[in-house]
C-alpha cells in the first residue's frame, strides 16, 4: 500500500509571521492518478505547492517522495529527482525561441551544461526530441519563434512541453488553464490527460468542470486546512465544502 | 542518474539564434580594421582602446547575458594590473607570465567576490561588488607592494616567449591585437555554447530554470568568474602596454567607465562593448584638453544615450538591419 502513494505530506505547516498559510496538511498522492487540490481564493493551494517544491521552506512538517525524505531539499535537486513543477503566470523563457526552451530542458539531463568552450552546435542532437515533444503539444509549426510572441494559451502548451521534456514521474502543475480562452481549456486539458497516462500529476485548478473531468482525486483546501477528500461527486455534496466555496448562508 | 544514450542523435538542424553570417561579417570587417589601423592611428592608442574593449566585453558577459549589474568590475581590471606589473618588475617574470599571474590573480578574486555577491539580485549584487571594490581601492593605496598613489612605474615589457621583444610598438600592438581577438572570440563562444544556454534560460526566467532542475548560482558564480578572469587579462594586458599599474584602474569610476561603454555599444550584443569602448576612449583622447570637464561631456552622452537611444550604437544598428550583432 505505502509503494502505492508517490507523495505524502505530514503536518505540513506553513506560517508568514503568525499567519497560517497551511496548517497541519497531510496529503497522500496516489501513483499514477490526476489529483487535484482545489479551494477558494487564499486556501493555501499555491502555497502548498511552494512547499512541495521548496520555493517556500515549510514551518513544520515533513514531505516524502518516492518513500525519501525530501523536506530539506533544494529546488533545483527535487526536480532532479522527478518532481517538477509549473507556474501560475506561464513560466517560459520569452527571449528563446520554442526550440530552445524545450532544448534547455532536453540539455540538463544530457549534462556538460558547465562546458562554456564548446560550441552550442552539440546541442543540436537535441533537436530531433525537441521537436517531437513540440509536435505533440501542437507547436510544431512555431518551432523557430521567440516564445514571446506566442499568445498565452500556447505558452502554456510550451510550458506543458517544457516540463514533459524532463520526463519527470511526477508533474505538479499550478493553475494550468487559469487565463485561459474556452478553445484553449480544452486543449490543454486533452494534453494532461494524454501526458499523464504513465506519471503522476498534481494541480491546483480553478476551473471546476476542468477539475470534474480530469482528477481521480480531489483535495479541498480552505483556509490552509483540509476540508474534504474524495472523488467529485463526494467532495462535491460534502456541506462543508458548499460552505466554503458558497458561504455561509447556503448551508 | 542522468540520461547518456540519446536516441536522436544524427537529427541536425541550423542552430536557432547562434553563430550567424552577420556576426562572421562583422568580426572579418573588425579584424581587418585593427590590423590596418596602426598604420593609420597611433597605437598606443589603439591599445589602450583594445584593452577597454575586452574589459567591457568581459563586463558585458556578466550584464547582457546573466544579467548582473556588476558595479565593481575594476577591481579585477586593476588588481590584474598590480598582479602583472609586480610579477614584471620585482619577480622578473617574461611578459606572458605576467599577463598569466595577473589574470590568474582577477580569477582567484572572482571566486572569492562572486561566491559572495552571487547570492543577491539588482541593487545589492550591484552594492556588494561595489563594497568590495572600495576594499580593494583601499588595500591598494595602503599596501606596500602597489606604490599607493605612484602606483608601479618604469614597469618592464620584456620579450615575449623569449622571441618577441614588446619595446617594439608595433610588435607589442600586434600581440595585444592578439590578446584581444583570443579574449573576444572565448567570451563569443562561452554565449554561444551550451553554458550561454542555460545563462540565457536563468536571465529569462531564473525560478523557472531552477524548477528545470539547473543549480542557478553555479552557473551564475562561473559566469561570474569568466568576467572577471577576461578582465583581468585587460588589465594585465593593459599594465605591459603603459609600463603601470596604478589606482585609476581599481578606482570606482573606472568601474563607471565600463558599464557606460557598455550601455553607449550595446547591452547585450556581441560587438557592441567594442564599439562603445573605441568611443569613449577617442572622446577622452580628444577632449583631454577640456580637463574636469570631459566627465561633464561623459554624463551628458550617457543621458543621451539613455533617453534616446537605448540599445546602444550597434543595438540600434542591428534593429535597423533586422540582425543580431
Amino acid at each position: 500500500m505505502a509503494d502505492d502513494v508517490i507523495l505524502e505530506t505530514e503536518g505540513l505547516t506553513k506560517e508568514f509571521h503568525g499567519f497560517v498559510a497551511v496548517k497541519d496538511v497531510a496529503l497522500r498522492v496516489r501513483r499514477g492518478t490526476i489529483h487535484a487540490l482545489i479551494g477558494p481564493n487564499g486556501a493555501g493551494k499555491t502555497t502548498c505547492f511552494n512547499l512541495l517544491t521548496h520555493f517556500l521552506t515549510p514551518t513544520r512538517g515533513r514531505i516524502r517522495f518516492n518513500g525519501r525524505e525530501i523536506t530539506g531539499s533544494r529546488p533545483a535537486d527535487i526536480a532532479r529527482l522527478g518532481l517538477v513543477r509549473s507556474f501560475q503566470i506561464s513560466a517560459v523563457f520569452l527571449h528563446l525561441s520554442v526550440l530552445e526552451n524545450v532544448r534547455v530542458a532536453l540539455q540538463r539531463k544530457r549534462g556538460g551544461s558547465f562546458d562554456f568552450w564548446r560550441s552550442e552546435r552539440v546541442l543540436d542532437s537535441l533537436n530531433g526530441r525537441a521537436l517531437e515533444l513540440i509536435d505533440a503539444v501542437g507547436l510544431a509549426p512555431f518551432a523557430r519563434t521567440l516564445a514571446v510572441e506566442l499568445p498565452y494559451g500556447r505558452k502554456r502548451a510550451l510550458e506543458i512541453a517544457t516540463t514533459l521534456a524532463l520526463d519527470p514521474e511526477m508533474m505538479l502543475l499550478d493553475e494550468p488553464t487559469a487565463g485561459m480562452a474556452h478553445e484553449d481549456v480544452e486543449r490543454i486539458s486533452a494534453l494532461i490527460k494524454r501526458v499523464a497516462v504513465n506519471r503522476t500529476v498534481l494541480m491546483v485548478e480553478h476551473n471546476l468542470s476542468v477539475v470534474e473531468n480530469l482528477s481521480d482525486t480531489i483535495t479541498v483546501l480552505a483556509r490552509g486546512e483540509v476540508l474534504a477528500e474524495g472523488d467529485y461527486r463526494t467532495v462535491a455534496r460534502s456541506p462543508e465544502v458548499i460552505q466554503a466555496y458558497m458561504g455561509s448562508g447556503h448551508a | 542518474m542522468s540520461a547518456t544514450t540519446d536516441p536522436y542523435v544524427g537529427a541536425t538542424l541550423p542552430a536557432v539564434a547562434g553563430v550567424s553570417p552577420p556576426h562572421v561579417v562583422a568580426f572579418l570587417i573588425m579584424t581587418a580594421a585593427l590590423v590596418a589601423a596602426p598604420f593609420f592611428v597611433y597605437p598606443v592608442f589603439l591599445m589602450k582602446a583594445l584593452c577597454f574593449a575586452l574589459f567591457a566585453c568581459a563586463f558585458n558577459l556578466l550584464i547582457g547575458y546573466v544579467g548582473l549589474l556588476s558595479f565593481g568590475h575594476a577591481v579585477f581590471l586593476g588588481s590584474a594590473g598590480y598582479g602583472a606589473a609586480h610579477s614584471a618588475k620585482v619577480w622578473g617574470f617574461p611578459p606572458e607570465l605576467a599577463i598569466l599571474f595577473g589574470t590568474a590573480a582577477a580569477t582567484v578574486l572572482g571566486v572569492v567576490v562572486g561566491a559572495l555577491a552571487i547570492r543577491s539580485k539588482g541593487i545589492y549584487f550591484a552594492n556588494i561588488t561595489l563594497a568590495f571594490a572600495q576594499m580593494v581601492y583601499f588595500f591598494s593605496l595602503q599596501a606596500a607592494f602597489t606604490g599607493g598613489e605612484d602606483g608601479i612605474q618604469s614597469v618592464p615589457r620584456g620579450t615575449l616567449l623569449g622571441v618577441l621583444n614588446l619595446k617594439d610598438t608595433l610588435t607589442l600592438y600586434f600581440v595585444v591585437l592578439a590578446i584581444f581577438l583570443l579574449g573576444f572570440l572565448l567570451i563569443f563562444r562561452a554565449i554561444h555554447s551550451p553554458f550561454g544556454q542555460v545563462l540565457k534560460a536563468i536571465r529569462e526566467n531564473e525560478p523557472r530554470a531552477i524548477s528545470l532542475g539547473y543549480r542557478a548560482e553555479q552557473y551564475k558564480l562561473l559566469a561570474f568568474v569568466l568576467s572577471a578572469t577576461f578582465a583581468g587579462l585587460a588589465g594585465a594586458t593593459k599594465a605591459l602596454v603603459f609600463q603601470l599599474a596604478s589606482l585609476t584602474d581599481v578606482h570606482w569610476t573606472m568601474s563607471g567607465e565600463v558599464v557606460l561603454m557598455t550601455l553607449l555599444g550595446g547591452l547585450g550584443t556581441v560587438f557592441g562593448p567594442v564599439v562603445g569602448a573605441f568611443i569613449v576612449v577617442t572622446l577622452e583622447n580628444y577632449l583631454a584638453q577640456l580637463g574636469a570637464w570631459v566627465t561633464v561631456v561623459q554624463g551628458v552622452i550617457f543621458v543621451i544615450c539613455v533617453l534616446t537611444f537605448r540599445r546602444g550604437v550597434v543595438g540600434e544598428l542591428g534593429n535597423l538591419l533586422r540582425k543580431s550583432l
